[in-house]
């Protein structure tokens, strides 16, 4: 692969003599890692463990007329069963709603079903024993008797007036519906020359991780406290609905999150099977794990997507974009998720579709209905693989439409480089984004022209290629904007602590997670930055609600931007408080010297004073020798919280280059190429593998993945067999540039990175099928996964 | 996803095996490579009482050409048929197969009569026995047997191996100069079970080719043998030949492909075999 060299930033406070700032630092687990001596909630053990399986509804929908688990009971190592009504007792349902998404509702939702099963896969009952193996023993004995209702499996009916209310509290099966109307759609089709409308679906599909979901629970009678080890990509959130739904007061829960194999939104949501985890060591009083296994991970864990979108472009002749329209529809299974809620994935889309063009005027709905399905929510970059596709390809087909160049007619509508601040229709604020430059580079990078001549040429030899472009937005470091207004706990700050240790070494404190993106090794790049140390002198810690600031974790492309910022200006209190304490000793004046490398040297010489080790000395072991009345500050925290702008917007511009075999509808994908701006890049080799990782999750969306449902509501594909996940055989070659634009919300200026990927391929790989089967007069292909039956078919071979 | 309690037995000798077999009255399962039975064991779709392990058998774990016959031992894995200049010389049908079979980890472990044994009606070895007119050597509480590669397989996962039997052997024609093979097959993913495959070999003469063999994978309970599209080919008609597979197969559809795709595809493979047995081996 190629690393697209970085533009050369500008220099800046970041630049310091010793700065880690923009270097492809080795991440400091690493090592751990690839020895094996990672530690996950799978190796936990605690004396007296015990391990929960669950018996899970086999229907998707099933009134639950009885369960009978004596033989389960007596069955050898059982400890303990319990159903739906055992664990009302300890623990309390939810409702994932939030205030800001007017009209949101759902139905509680208990830790066990208490007389229905509403999705295949539901937990129903749960079998407690020595050993995992011994409980799926006992479980195969539990007899559930279940009356099987219809299900509500197609969303396109969910809200017809004969198909069942999944709630009949709730009135009807629709979630959240959202409008905008902005500008003057109507004129904008008047305007347009030319009104192209396409329908794109979007299968569901899953973030599937290396580890599963897992949870071991231990309450301590005697303390009366709960520690909980958990995979989560947000203790603090965790912590706080633990003690919420058992409840108890939020100090007697403690989260600990060790290693993570993987989140990719997947783990910050609260699980039924895992709430039910935690109310059973209550109620047992003895530790209890519980690991999803595979099977059990694709009937429970989040899905997402399942999007229907009709959508609509009017365009000028010039290629002037006058009017955007959609009509998204989205199936979120039988419970709006808690407590982040499912109906965020079709706010975005709404929020995102067509705003990172110039045209004013815009329609949208968007309805999110309940379905018997398993429940969807956010995964890695929520809405934005489903905004992108459908205005990049209504964009695509408009250019088609009055013959354009695809890069020609972006040029001709991209919010240009220096329009900023703005302001999208649907109402979303654009701090400064940099698509004109991005759109440049990447037509350079991958010699556009070329690509064009080569398909040209090997079109006349019966050589099916397509070239692919989406360009795209991607929200990061969210401010309370996204959770906390609508009431939800989720920090949307984080505070870092750093504290000098005798032997001058630093432990770094903060309320962000390591899910395996590599958020280790950015914020101790930009302590030893800040603070002035080498990064083998920093040690971070993480994933402990106990011992680190109150934070929100991981997600929404976060964490080095917001953490990465409250990792700087705590390096920067902390060198403060170092240098009076060097400048006490050294009878000099604070400003005159400076922290470098772990050395305090004259600022304006460089000339070598006194080693980090000799202050922290003095400062811990002989304090006495210091003036009177002088107290060495040895911790400095700080927080942050962006406050000028609801996101830190970032943008980029993907391209697909693939070839379409025409009798086999198979899609060899022959080069990608991102450019993508994150602002501030920390570490570019960590940037570029995020990246890199985003696009094979985008291609997973566009070729292969896909939950297939029947009409009953039974999920047919749920193994790693038949679930295609993209692997590395098929995965093109992949080049990444950056433009770098820094927010001015923070010194650092760093955005998020983690989402662009998967944001922008989706819609890449489809204009390029659609752009490589064009002169065959192919059929649209907009319905994902593009499989070879729906390729044969778009071109008449089927 | 822990599989349900078994007991374990290591077999000594074929016989011991087929004893122990015996002594289980067939709720007893051969452990050799695991590869598919160590899955299923963990997804409890089955729960046998007792395993036997014939990994360490001895003398079927070799490969040996004699008498125009190459053998493979039962216990070949795939991974040393792979790499073996014994099958790429004499057996290369099989060779041009070993790359798409799973992977690499798969074929370290996996056993050639593990793969013919479990009959996966998609998998590649048991359409490249029945392409070669192989023949299946069985042990069993009675003595040994053979029987042909078309006899033996007798439906989805069903073969002729009774619940106390072993495979010990599988034999093929030697490949002579006029020799010619040729697969191909259609998977999403490198590795997956293909959608549609095609094991084919054939004898080249003067004009083309004679004796042409096909055995296709993924359309149906077992290798479908294409009867009449071998006769296109061996009269040299590529066109009557493709248009034959439409009465050869009856492809089921299944969660990765229609029945119409299949077809389809099956035609696209015919050709792309076509060339390969038309052209002279390197």
């Amino acid at each position: 692969m190629t690393i697209t060299p970085d533009s050369p930033s500008v220099l800046t406070a970041l630049d310091r003599p010793n700065s880690y700032i923009g270097r492809s630092v080795p991440r400091p687990n690493l090592r751990r890692l690839t020895e094996g001596r990672g530690s996950y909630v799978s190796d936990t053990v605690l004396p007296r463990m015990l391990h929960v399986v669950f018996v899970r509804s086999p229907h998707a929908h099933a009134r639950i007329r009885a369960i009978d688990t004596l033989a389960a009971s007596k069955a050898p190592g059982v400890v303990a069963a319990f159903v739906g009504a055992d664990l009302t007792e300890v623990m309390s349902p939810w409702v994932g709603v939030l205030t800001h998404l007017k009209g949101l509702k759902s139905a509680p939702q208990y830790p066990l079903a208490m007389e229905r099963a509403c999705w295949q896969g539901e937990a129903v009952c749960a079998i407690v024993a020595r050993t995992r193996a011994l409980a799926e023993d006992a479980a195969a004995l539990v007899d559930v008797d279940y009356e099987e209702l219809p299900a509500v499996a197609d969303a396109e009916t969910a809200l017809d007036p004969q198909t069942p209310v999944i709630h009949p509290e709730l009135g009807d099966n629709l979630t959240f519906e959202r409008r905008v109307n902005a500008g003057d759609p109507d004129q904008g089709m008047r305007d347009a020359a030319e009104i192209v409308e396409a329908t794109f679906v979007f299968g569901r599909h899953t973030g599937v991780c290396n580890e599963a979901r897992a949870i071991v629970a231990d309450w301590n009678a005697a303390e009366q406290r709960l520690t909980v080890y958990q995979g989560t990509q947000a203790p603090h959130m965790m912590q706080n609905l633990f003690a919420k739904h058992l409840g108890i007061a939020e100090q007697q829960v403690r989260v600990i999150t060790k290693d993570v194999g993987g989140s990719f939104g997947v783990k910050v949501h609260a699980y039924a099977d895992e709430m039910a985890t935690v109310a059973i060591a209550k109620l047992l009083r003895r530790p209890v794990k519980f690991v999803a296994d595979r099977l059990e991970s694709f009937l429970t864990d989040i899905h997402a997507r399942d999007h229907r979108v009709h959508g609509k472009i009017g365009v000028k002749k010039d290629g002037t974009i006058t009017v955007f329209e959609i009509d998204d529809l989205t199936g979120i299974g039988p419970y709006s998720v808690y407590p982040r809620t499912s109906g965020i994935e079709a706010n975005q889309v709404v929020n995102l579709t067509g705003s990172w063009y110039r045209c004013p005027n815009y329609r949208a709905l968007a309805r999110v209905v309940f379905q018997n399905k398993n429940v969807m929510c956010q995964y890695r970059a929520v809405g934005h693989p489903i905004a992108t596709a459908v205005t990049e390809g209504l964009v695509d087909l408009a250019a088609a439409r009055i013959g354009m160049d695809p890069v020609e007619i972006r040029r001709r509508n991209l919010i240009p480089d220096d329009g900023y601040p703005a302001t999208a229709p649907s109402g979303i604020k654009f701090e400064k984004l940099s698509q004109e430059a991005a759109l440049q580079k990447i037509v350079t990078m991958m010699r556009y022209d070329d690509l064009r001549a080569e398909q040209e040429r090997l079109r006349k030899q019966g050589v099916y290629r397509g070239i692919g472009m989406t360009t795209f937005v991607e929200v990061t470091n969210p401010s309370p904007t996204f959770y906390g207004i609508g009431g939800a706990r989720i920090s949307a700050q984080d505070g870092v602590t750093m504290r000098l240790d005798g032997a001058g070494t630093v432990f770094c404190h903060t309320g962000v997670s390591e899910q395996g993106q590599g958020t280790e090794a950015v914020i101790a790049q930009v302590a030893a930055s800040a603070f002035g140390v080498p990064i083998s002198s920093v040690r971070v810690i993480m994933g402990d609600t106990d011992n680190t600031p109150y934070g929100g974790g991981t997600w929404a492309s976060r964490a080095a931007g917001i953490a990465g910022e409250a990792a700087w200006q705590a390096g920067k209190a902390l060198r403060a408080n170092v240098l009076a304490l060097a400048a006490t000793i050294l009878q000099a004046q604070p400003q005159s010297l400076d922290l470098r490398d772990g050395i305090v040297v004259d600022a304006a010489s460089s000339r070598e004073r006194m080693g980090l080790d000799e202050i922290a000395r003095i400062a811990h072991f002989r304090p006495d020798t210091l003036p009177p009345g002088f107290q060495p500050e040895l911790v400095a925290t700080r927080h942050y919280v962006p406050r000028a702008w609801p996101f830190a917007f970032t943008n980029g511009v993907q391209a697909s280059y693939l070839e379409v075999d025409v009798d086999t509808g198979f899609v060899k994908l022959l080069r990608h190429w991102c450019v993508e701006d994150c602002g501030t890049i920390i570490n570019p080799l960590l940037v570029d593998e995020q990246v890199r990782g985003g696009i094979v999750q985008g291609i997973g969306a566009a070729l292969y993945e896909h939950c297939v449902y029947d009409e009953r509501g039974q999920l047919l594909n749920g193994n790693m067999a038949d679930y295609l996940v993209p692997m590395a055989s098929e995965m093109p070659d992949m080049d990444i540039g950056h433009v770098v634009t820094p927010t001015a919300d923070s010194e650092l200026g760093a955005k998020g990175a983690g989402e662009a990927g998967t944001a922008g391929a989706p819609g890449a790989v489809m204009n390029a099928i659609n752009d490589a089967l064009r002169p065959l007069g192919a059929k649209t292909l907009t319905e994902m996964p593009f499989t070879p039956g729906l390729i044969l078919r778009a071109i008449g071979r089927i | 996803m822990k599989p349900a309690a078994f007991a374990y037995a290591r077999a000594r000798s074929v016989e011991h095996a087929i004893s122990l077999l015996g002594e289980h009255q067939g709720d007893a399962r051969l452990l050799a490579g695991g590869q598919s039975l160590i899955a299923t064991l963990n997804m409890r779709l089955s729960s046998p009482s007792l395993l036997v392990d014939i990994n360490r058998l001895p003398d079927l774990g070799a490969i040996s050409v004699t008498a125009g016959i190459v053998e493979f031992g039962a216990l070949v894995r795939h991974v040393q048929a792979e790499q073996s200049e014994t099958v790429a010389r004499y057996a290369p049908l099989i060779a041009r197969a070993m790359p798409h079979i799973a992977h690499p980890a798969i074929r370290n472990r996996g056993t050639i009569g593990g793969s013919i044994a479990f009959a996966d009606p998609a998998a590649e070895l048991p359409a490249c026995i029945v392409a070669l007119g192989g023949e299946l050597e069985i042990a069993g509480p009675h003595g040994r047997r053979s029987v042909s590669a078309e006899a033996f397989f007798k439906g989805m996962f069903e073969t002729e191996l009774g619940p106390h039997d072993l495979l010990t052997a599988i034999r093929v024609p030697a490949a002579d100069a006029k020799t010619r093979a040729g697969f191909a097959e259609l998977a999403r993913r490198h590795g997956d079970y293909a959608l549609t495959g095609l094991a084919a070999c054939a004898r080249a003469t003067a004009g083309g080719l004679s004796d042409v063999h096909l055995a296709y994978f993924g359309v149906g309970t077992m290798p479908v043998r294409a009867r009449n599209a071998e006769a296109a080919l061996d009269a040299g008609d590529i066109e009557n030949a493709v248009r034959a597979i439409a009465t050869d197969l009856d492809p089921a559809g299944d969660l990765h492909a229609s029945a119409e795709l299949k077809s389809h595809l099956a035609g696209v493979l015919l050709r792309r075999v076509f060339r390969q047995l038309s052209e002279q081996p390197t």
